[in-house]
């Protein structure tokens, strides 16, 4: 059947600085550049480009620009491009369109419209590089009240407080599975945790043995497939997370396609190499709340409540009723995923359709917490589309005490969101366990650049607590005094809890 | 507390803004003196405050009256004292109900109609609630349901005099050369906004607690939110309002002695936590995970009190001053230390406190665990 799908993105190649060097040609895991010995040219098939920039970026002369492709079908604003091809490649194929990382539609984004204050007169700013700044936050249950004794004139604590994570800065690299990403990435995020003093998660393809060394700084997660998950496992990480859903395909599984499955990964996953991997839609040991608890006290028996567990949903519609279930269900720490989180495989539909910005559920959730008045008997962590360190400051004084980032780290390693990590062929070698692509990743450049970014991030967290006078983050956690709505409607202020900016 | 709370906050800012002076004088020995010391130390520090807002707390104020609950209600109008006077026989055993004498030649703004109560809760009502958390309920009534009614003191054997005016007006108004006490607690307020409110003055008092605040909470929000998971609501905005209620919390609901609660408003930064003895460290960072919601953030200073105890303690960073001295059985705390020399100018010792260390002055005659639970 002749595909009657024009390129979405045009090759363009300046010859006279090209130099016929070929690394465009090497680099280009889509095998979009050939050269053609009889005219000395390289030349490009269009129809394969997928607009990674890995061609760009290493063309020694700077000769490649990618377009956008100019012919575009009779301007609609209603059937678009992305609808009408959508529709031929299904009438092509049959099947689901599939896509990679977070929805990238432009739904609602309210950090962009929630703004930060910042002390004037009544209130001095506090400047971090010469004043103390603190960031330091423990992640875990907390008690109703400490209970503390005199003894000869030594206060003595009687309370014992549950197990606690602690992080140097609010921000943990979210659960990249391994097959989804390579040793490379993971080797490289479980380093950069360790070094800044916060945590990875391992994500649901288990961890490969030779990470073990670094389990003080992963939190290993257990999910639907249950792949790699074992007593030494479970008792390698600092954290235990149970994944019930991702923000990215709330409701659906997961699949790892038979390619991608190495024989490291085999291992790690505990499944034959090249079959592929399943993760089931939902646990199929938690049809409700009460199999949710069996699972939580069925990993603290099994870790000698050495470890907090934490529970990872979703941002769906009654996210904050799930919530409460699950503190009471006993989660140590609860995982708020946001719709903008990213996939290395989802399909199209669900991933820009199902879920609800991780913003309302934040805040309904974080509220309703308080309400009942069980906040304090667990941390709330976020992810979905966390971009910046504003964002992570917005999500802290709504009621967040960490956020997840994933996206951005791989974006700090290479990633340009192309969303074609399902393809296994990630030019960067980051989406792919193809061992001759996976060695792009350098571990050691990797953990410097993740490194780099938590800790530009937290300089520009502490400037801006700074200018809020707030010198410690646990109090900026759920201030939203410090908040202010621009553009939004009365209903979206009362669930998110803020005033209108001149209020 | 919806008619006082626009009272206080009429512009509907998110909470009153305002810098002070503090001045607090205790005899350790509980000997009692008068006005004119604390008076003149107060009135030294004018520049601090402007005029819309000043009060004292006295201590040992009605020894003939030494167990009952002492109310002093500010009225709006004569139908909101008829409300509340119903409202407190039906609620109270009244063993004495007088207008507070007042000097109507002083130069204050508007005074509301004053009274004082001396109070018992009545039996039959009280059922099994302890006596203190049935008055706050009933204090806490009277605030918000009937309507231009504000009970600003309720303590035992302590009493609250605040209104708008400097603080020196309002000693006049007041007659407080009539009053004697063991400690004094004097506030010059500096609000940035302009309510004529004389319940928004401070100290701002519960039971016998009473918080005399310098400076602006950056954490307001976060102290606020958890208050309300403990079924405290800051319907006043200020941020005396939280330290208040913070400390009714930590002490008289968690049982925490004054010296952790000052170490919880204002705990040591994690690099002394790192620093110290693995028990020592333990016992902080058990605090600072608890309790890291009621970190006071942000520039303050607060001279607290309640029977028997002055504490004076500025926030970590001591972006508020604090200075204190102390002169044979006197114990001082002041914003400035000019006011403490004025009044006592050979002190025994003066010395300014260090961000986060409390000064915790104690009647000799009462041991701290008698104090703890009182």
């Amino acid at each position: 059947m002749k595909s009657y799908i024009e390129p979405e993105f045009i090759v363009e190649r300046d010859n006279e600085k090209c130099i016929r060097c070929k690394v465009c040609i090497n680099q280009c895991t889509y095998d979009t550049h050939y050269y053609d010995p009889e005219d000395d040219v390289v030349r490009s098939r269009d129809e394969n480009c997928v607009n990674c920039h890995r061609c760009v970026v290493f063309c020694p002369t700077k000769a490649i620009t990618i377009k956008k492709n100019p012919t575009q079908y009779t301007e609609n604003w209603y059937w678009t491009r992305e609808n009408i091809v959508d529709i031929k490649k299904q009438a092509e194929s049959g099947g689901v369109i599939l896509t990679g990382m977070g929805c990238d539609k432009p739904y609602y984004t309210y950090w962009d419209k929630i703004l930060l204050n910042a002390s004037q007169v009544t209130n001095p700013s506090i400047d971090p590089l010469r004043e103390p700044m603190e960031l330091r936050t423990y992640l875990g249950a907390k008690p109703d009240k400490l209970e503390i004794e005199m003894e000869n004139g030594d206060v003595v604590l009687k309370t014992k407080l549950a197990p606690q994570l602690c992080v140097e800065t609010p921000i943990l690299f979210a659960a990249l599975s391994y097959g989804a990403v390579n040793f490379n990435v993971h080797l490289a995020l479980a380093r950069a945790a360790t070094e800044f003093g916060t945590f990875m998660n391992s994500g649901e393809g288990g961890l490969d043995p030779r990470l073990y060394k670094y389990g003080d700084h992963i939190i290993v997660q257990v999910a639907s497939g249950r792949f790699g998950v074992g007593l030494e496992y479970l008792n390698v990480g600092a954290a235990i997370e149970i994944k019930i859903g991702q923000g990215a395909k709330p409701g659906i599984g997961g699949h790892l396609p038979g390619e991608k499955v190495t024989q490291e990964i085999a291992r790690t996953r505990m499944i034959p190499v090249g079959t592929d991997a399943l993760s089931p839609a939902p646990h199929h040991d938690i049809y409700s709340i009460e199999d949710l608890r069996q699972l939580i006290f069925a990993l603290k028996e099994a870790t000698d409540y050495t470890k907090p567990v934490a529970v990872k949903i979703a941002a769906v519609h009654n996210s904050a009723a799930i919530a409460s279930g699950m503190v009471r269900a006993g989660a140590d720490i609860i995982v708020l995923d946001g719709f903008r989180g990213a996939t290395g495989a989802a399909p199209k539909v669900i991933r820009d359709n199902v879920g609800i910005p991780i913003e309302l559920a934040l805040a309904s959730v974080d509220q309703r917490l308080r309400d009942e008045g069980i906040r304090n008997k667990v941390s709330i962590i976020i992810s979905g589309g966390i971009r910046n360190s504003a964002d992570v400051v917005k999500a802290i004084a709504l009621g967040a005490d960490a956020v997840y980032i994933g996206t951005a780290a791989l974006v700090a390693i290479g990633c340009t969101l192309c969303q074609k990590c399902y393809t296994g062929k990630c030019p960067w070698g980051i989406a792919t366990t193809d061992p001759w692509i996976s060695k792009r990743i350098n571990p050691d450049i990797a953990t410097r650049r993740l490194v780099n970014l938590l800790r530009a991030w937290s300089f520009e967290i502490k400037e801006m607590m700074g200018g809020m006078g707030i010198n410690a983050i646990e109090s900026l956690r759920g201030n939203r005094e410090h908040l202010r709505g621009v553009g939004l409607t009365d209903t979206e202020l009362k669930i998110l809890g803020i005033k209108m900016a001149g209020e | 507390m919806r008619t006082t709370n626009f009272l206080n906050n009429s512009h509907n800012d998110y909470k009153v803004v305002e810098a002070c002076a503090l001045f607090g004088m205790m005899n350790l020995s509980g000997r009692r003196f008068g006005a004119r010391d604390p008076v003149r130390a107060i009135s030294s520090m004018h520049e601090r405050s402007n005029g819309l807002g000043g009060g004292f707390a006295i201590y040992g104020l009605y020894p003939e009256h030494e167990n009952d609950y002492a109310f002093h209600i500010m009225y709006l109008n004569m139908e909101a004292k008829e409300k509340t006077d119903k409202f407190i026989m039906q609620n109270f055993d009244v063993l004495e109900a007088e207008e507070i004498p007042v000097n109507p030649e002083a130069n204050v703004w508007k005074p509301p109609l004053l009274w004082r109560y001396f109070l018992q809760p009545k039996k039959e009502a009280i059922k099994n609630q302890s006596h203190d958390d049935y008055v706050l309920n009933n204090v806490m009534r009277i605030n918000t349901e009937i309507g231009g009614a504000f009970v600003f003191s309720s303590g035992k054997n302590m009493g609250i005099f605040k209104g708008v005016g400097f603080p020196e007006d309002i000693a006049e108004f007041f007659c407080l050369e009539e009053y004697e006490g063991y400690m004094w607690i004097c506030h010059g307020r500096f609000p940035t906004n302009t309510p004529g409110w004389w319940g928004g003055a401070q100290p701002f008092s519960i039971l016998d607690w009473t918080v005399a605040h310098n400076g602006e909470l950056s954490s307001y929000g976060t102290n606020r939110r958890y208050l309300e998971m403990h079924g405290y609501y800051c319907t006043m905005q200020t941020d005396s309002e939280v330290m208040v209620y913070a400390l009714d919390l930590l002490v008289r609901k968690h049982k925490l002695p004054i010296e952790v609660v000052a170490k919880i408003f204002a705990p040591p930064l994690w690099f002394e936590i790192d620093a110290m003895t693995p028990k020592e460290r333990n016992f902080y960072v058990a605090l600072r995970q608890c309790y890291s919601s009621l970190l006071m953030n942000g520039p303050f200073t607060i001279i607290a009190a309640r029977t028997g105890m002055m504490i004076g303690l500025a926030d970590r960073l001591k972006l508020r001053p604090l200075t204190a001295g102390i002169k044979d059985d006197m114990l001082y705390l002041s914003s400035e230390e000019s006011a403490i020399r004025l009044v006592a100018p050979n002190l025994d010792k003066v010395w300014s406190p260090r961000g986060g260390e409390p000064v915790i002055g104690r009647l000799k005659t009462l041991k701290p665990q008698e104090i703890l639970t009182t």
